[in-house]
């Protein structure tokens, strides 16, 4: 970090966001608030939302209704916002003519605060040869030089949608290191949509879960998760201690009964008293059921 | 110290908890620096503020103090702090359950006194 690159404090704001394509509503009246300098995690299934959404937050496409503010400022077709938020998405980043010296040398000019030197440092990280042309890399290779300029753009925003496709697993471990230094070293908002949720969880600080359009719930990775309980026993006990309480989950086998209870004050020494076997379910679970076609909405 | 993170405690509470037991097998003595909070987010790949909610427990509960701009210590009064909220969770973590479980099982407390004195040297 040099001295004339100053952190700029970014808020996010969605109010009563939509987007429709035709006869599809891609997005329907989204609203929240993102805090700035914080690790988001953005989740759902398949065609949640997620990319319409982050597409809006960068200003790469309009809302059809509703608005979208950073620091107060609409960010479509608005370079004074554009040129601190970065969007990096699954593919299609960067031109394949290039070089890869001349892929980054051509981003670098949208990114008043960018830093080569963190650029350099990544291709070293990610083995990615500056004289290489960008034709050639495999898909793997690819995301890693997305991700490169995601991080070097030193946006004050930074989103990365699925961003690392092909990569293998020691690359994407990679990729979690140099974003923790990264957010060290020059702290803004991160938001990341992904599938691998068990893998990333623990990097978010919030997290912001998708279904069919709408917000299923914005909050801290640590409440979600002291939100959910699995308690697991004999049918009877299990039977009393779920009444009233809502359950995501549920299944049985030989009188033993699982159950996934999602909300508010669930007591897990409470459920251990009554000599049920409790499990708090990673994030990934959690996901799945609350997001589950036929449920529904418990939020 | 551990190098996974388990799914059913919250995560700062495990932070917590390691630099804890780093304390009571004297892997840190009274005055010892601790890993900070940055430290700590890149060895388990966690949000800097999970490990920070971690420590900062620590130092509400006067195991660590913090010299500002250098890092956090161990209390001169850490080993005990600690020992006694270990001992406290002893009782709920395993004396409550095995006792649930023995009752389950039909084990009588003749029987489960008898174990509980012979346990220790079975193990060793």
């Amino acid at each position: 970090m040099t001295g004339s690159e100053r952190v700029i404090v970014m808020k996010i704001e969605l109010l009563e966001t939509s987007k429709s394509y035709g006869s599809k509503q891609a997005l329907k009246s989204v609203s929240t608030t993102i805090e700035p300098n914080k690790i988001v995690g953005l989740l759902g299934r398949n065609g949640a939302g997620k990319t319409t959404m982050l597409q809006i937050l960068a200003g790469h496409i309009k809302p059809s209704d509703g608005r979208v503010l950073i620091n107060g400022l609409e960010p479509f077709n608005n370079r004074k916002a554009l040129q601190h938020i970065c969007l990096i998405s699954e593919a299609n980043n960067f031109k394949r003519k290039l070089k890869i010296r001349e892929v980054l040398k051509t981003v670098s000019r949208f990114y008043p605060n960018w830093s080569q030197e963190t650029a350099e440092r990544l291709l070293k990280t990610f083995n990615l040869d500056p004289g290489m042309s960008a034709k050639g890399l495999s898909k793997g290779m690819e995301s890693a030089l997305s991700i490169t300029i995601g991080l070097s753009s030193h946006t004050s925003i930074t989103i990365f949608d699925e961003p690392y496709i092909g990569m293998d697993a020691s690359a994407r471990y990679k990729f979690y290191d140099v974003l923790l230094e990264e957010y060290e070293s020059y702290p803004r908002t991160f938001i990341i949509s992904t599938h691998l949720i068990d893998e990333v969880s623990s990097l978010f600080e919030e997290i912001i879960l998708m279904k069919e359009g709408k917000i299923l719930t914005h909050e801290s990775a640590e409440e979600l998760k002291l939100k959910s309980l699995q308690i697991s026993g004999p049918r009877a006990k299990v039977d009393d201690f779920i009444e009233g309480r809502q359950v995501i989950h549920a299944a049985e086998i030989m009188g033993q009964k699982t159950a996934l209870l999602y909300g508010e004050g669930l007591d897990l020494n409470k459920a251990k008293a009554m000599g049920l076997l409790t499990e708090r379910s990673s994030i990934q679970e959690l996901m799945v059921h609350l997001t589950e076609k036929e449920e529904k909405l418990y939020v | 110290m551990d190098e996974k993170l388990r799914d059913d405690i919250p995560i700062f509470q495990q932070i917590a908890e390691t630099i804890e037991s780093g304390i009571l097998e004297g892997s840190y003595s009274i005055g010892d620096r601790v890993p900070s909070t940055n430290e700590f987010a890149k060895f388990y790949q966690i949000n800097p503020a999970t490990a920070a909610k971690g420590i900062n427990q620590l130092v509400e509960q006067e195991i660590l103090f913090k010299k500002r701009g250098i890092g956090m210590f161990v209390g001169d009064n850490a080993r005990n702090i600690i020992l006694s909220k270990r001992k406290e969770r002893f009782y709920h973590d395993y004396v409550v359950p095995l006792r649930t479980e023995a009752a389950r099982l039909g084990i009588s407390e003749d029987e489960l006194n008898d174990w509980i004195r012979k346990g220790d040297r079975d193990e060793n």
